[in-house]
């Protein structure tokens, strides 16, 4: 059976359902990377570029773990999934990237993404990533219906409320089997927004449990993907200039939304340290929030030498506060 | 409308002269200096890249000077730079700094909203005059690149590069001083004139590549006068970009035909196959294309957490395996220091040197 590598990173926590769905159903086994650990960051370390963010340095790391026992590792050229936004040039570069410093890579599965100039789906790219693995036309066509099937019941659960990780797992459930009841989004006296990209905020390891230290603190977590597409753009859409970064409209698209909704009493931001797109982002974000409602916001950045003392005692004092604001 | 626009290197001076022939009333910010760092340090964002604390900068210290109005270049992505007025106005706004922002985007597409656009910048001049207008500001960026190419290919050969520089400078300012097209051509060539005199110094040059991001490549300030640096050490500089280049490109949209940098795009395969913003491809292409003309080295600037040359950074060491060109990166902001910058590039050009003479012993 032809081993297919999916390295648990980046915009696996977006796509992974679809990528997954597809690759079973043409018939490979699909290997996934192993949960961010000490020993996968320090590899990405010394292989990726200094200067390249903490993100795509991880991605190194779960493809350097996957090196060796894949016969194709999946790495799409990602360079935009809506019509004029991209997502970042560093997901774009990432094929050749990884080419250049990295020896003996199985063949990348690199098909490119670009729906950009509003051609092109997601059928289209499955398409040829099945004919690299030369699968017969019905064979591909039945992946890609299963593919999409997956990414949307993923997509529906979580609008629901699932936090992204429990979907995830829930995706790798068989299909029809019963679904447990969205999960309660944790009790407290605390609303919080968390606002951050998905590789950054669902990486337990590289968030140090920021999620679950939210809760034990008596927070409720909200995070972007509860809001739906229709919403991120109708929020976006009021902007001056049409944001070109999707993951950047989608932050601020949540946050306005969450602004409006008046439910909550702070926004906590992550943003690994040297973002392109978050640099301004976050910036106009904190801008705008303060215009709009007044609600306390936080910038959390991330790298390498987070350490964990450091961030609970910014949480700490972020929640304490929020706490007596809503006293006084 | 006193209208102002950022510095980037020499290109003032194309945009002076297109604004006066538009009959509008340019401020030109004062020479991008320390001060002009930390004014736009100070509001904007930590990780924005660095020129768009030092445009804050400039429009700031020309707010000083009477400016209302800022012109402003855009862009639809993935770069950075696209986003920059955005950005800068809402800075301004709560700064309580009231400058409307005039962006030029290159029209992609939607000509009735450029058109507008330009007619509001415009007023009562004639599409005519407006089309002499951008033919004038483009031969003064023509004019200028003339002169600072000549200036790269000089000042490692002259004995004395100080006086070479003085000479250069007042070819500039009648570039800039310049009403038509014939004192343009007369002040390049007088420079040309002025300058073939001069002693020269004998002996084999280094020859080193400058590639990276366009602001950093075009501006002096930003880049810590790095050609100064290479060229003082004797290394003959060829830049990758010119300002008339980026002006085609980027404000024109590619409109003239005048040798683009396509043939970059292509060189920079199978290194790095794709578009990923900036200048990233055009900057391994450059780098391919220095090697196969048997420069000595490449040199690369870019911004601190410029994407576009990160991306590019990252591919460069297997053109350096394949081709067998050293190639050094520069990653530029306010923390920058030119002590360490310089004992970089010395030791940069030592080993240039040493592997020039080790070929030479092995008859390679």
């Amino acid at each position: 059976m032809i081993k297919v590598g999916i390295p648990r990173s980046l915009l696996y926590y977006s796509y992974f359902p679809l990528w997954r769905a597809f690759f079973t159903e043409m018939g490979a086994e699909v290997v996934v990377s192993p949960e961010t650990n000490k020993a996968i960051l320090d590899a990405g370390l010394r292989s990726a570029l200094d200067e390249t963010c903490l993100p795509v340095k991880l991605f190194f790391g779960h493809v350097l773990a996957l090196t060796g026992s894949v016969d194709y590792l999946l790495v799409p050229r990602l360079i935009s999934v809506e019509p004029k936004a991209y997502i970042c040039p560093k997901f774009m570069g990432l094929p050749d990237m990884l080419r250049a410093r990295i020896p003996n890579l199985p063949p990348l599965i690199d098909v490119a993404v670009d729906f950009s100039r509003g051609t092109g789906n997601w059928e289209n790219v499955l398409s040829s990533m099945g004919r690299l693995l030369a699968g017969d036309r019905r064979l591909i066509r039945q992946a890609c219906r299963s593919a999409q099937a997956a990414q949307s019941l993923f997509q529906e659960q979580l609008e629901k409320g699932w936090l992204l990780p429990e979907a995830l797992n829930g995706a790798s459930g068989e299909r029809g089997t019963e679904r447990p009841a969205p999960p309660s989004p944790g009790s407290g006296r605390l609303n919080i927004a968390l606002l951050g990209h998905d590789y950054n905020i669902y990486d337990e390891y590289i968030s140090m449990n920021l999620i679950k230290r939210l809760r034990s603190m008596g927070a409720r977590v909200a995070t972007a993907d509860l809001v739906s597409q229709a919403v991120i753009d109708e929020q976006a859409g009021t902007l001056p200039k049409k944001l070109f970064w999707t993951l950047g409209k989608k932050m601020i698209g949540a946050a306005f939304a969450f602004c409006d909704s008046g439910q909550f009493d702070g926004i906590i931001y992550v943003s690994s340290f040297g973002c392109g797109p978050e640099s301004l982002v976050g910036e106009l974000l904190a801008r705008w929030v303060k215009r709009r409602r007044g609600i306390p916001f936080m910038l959390l950045t991330i790298d390498e030498h987070s350490g964990a003392a450091g961030l609970v005692t910014r949480l700490e004092a972020f929640t304490d506060m929020l706490l007596r604001r809503e006293k006084g | 409308m006193k209208i102002t626009y950022p510095h980037m290197g020499n290109l003032y001076i194309a945009i002076r002269a297109l604004l006066l022939k538009l009959g509008l009333d340019p401020v030109l910010p004062p020479p991008t200096s320390r001060k002009t760092a930390l004014l736009g340090v100070r509001h904007a964002p930590e990780f924005a890249c660095f020129p768009l604390k030092l445009n804050l900068g400039n429009f700031l210290e020309a707010r000083e000077m009477g400016a209302d109005t800022v012109l402003m270049g855009g862009g639809i992505g993935p770069c950075r730079f696209g986003y920059y007025a955005e950005v800068q106005r809402e800075i301004l706004a709560d700064l309580g700094v009231s400058m409307e922002m005039v962006v030029l985007e290159p029209p992609s597409g939607d000509w009735a909203t450029f058109k507008t656009r330009t007619r509001s910048l415009v007023g009562d001049c004639s599409w005519w005059q407006v089309l002499k207008a951008i033919r004038f500001a483009w031969y003064k960026a023509r004019a200028v690149d003339a002169l600072e190419s000549k200036l790269l290919y000089l000042r490692p050969r002259l004995c004395e590069p100080l006086q070479l520089e003085a000479i250069y400078r007042e070819a500039l300012r009648r570039v800039d001083m310049a009403e038509n097209r014939r004192g343009l051509d007369l002040a390049v060539s007088d420079f040309l004139k002025d300058t073939r005199g001069l002693p020269g110094k004998s002996g084999d040059l280094l020859r080193v590549g400058l590639v990276g991001e366009i602001f950093t490549v075009l501006d002096p300030y930003a880049n810590y006068d790095i050609e100064r640096h290479l060229g003082l050490l004797g290394v003959e500089v060829t830049r990758s970009i010119f300002l008339s280049e980026w002006i085609n490109e980027h404000l024109f949209g590619g409109l003239l035909h005048v040798g683009g940098l396509d043939h970059l795009k292509e060189a920079a395969s199978p290194y790095l196959n794709a578009f990923v913003g900036g200048h990233g491809r055009e900057t391994v292409g450059a780098t391919v294309h220095f090697a196969r003309q048997g420069y000595d080295g490449v040199v690369q600037v870019a911004p601190f957490t410029c994407m576009p040359e990160i991306v590019a950074h990252s591919v460069l060491p297997a053109v350096t395996r394949d081709h067998g060109i050293p190639t050094l990166s520069f990653y530029l902001d306010e923390q920058s220091g030119v002590a360490g910058i310089v004992t970089r590039l010395e030791a940069f050009v030592d080993l240039l040197e040493a592997r020039r003479k080790k070929r030479l012993k092995e008859g390679v």
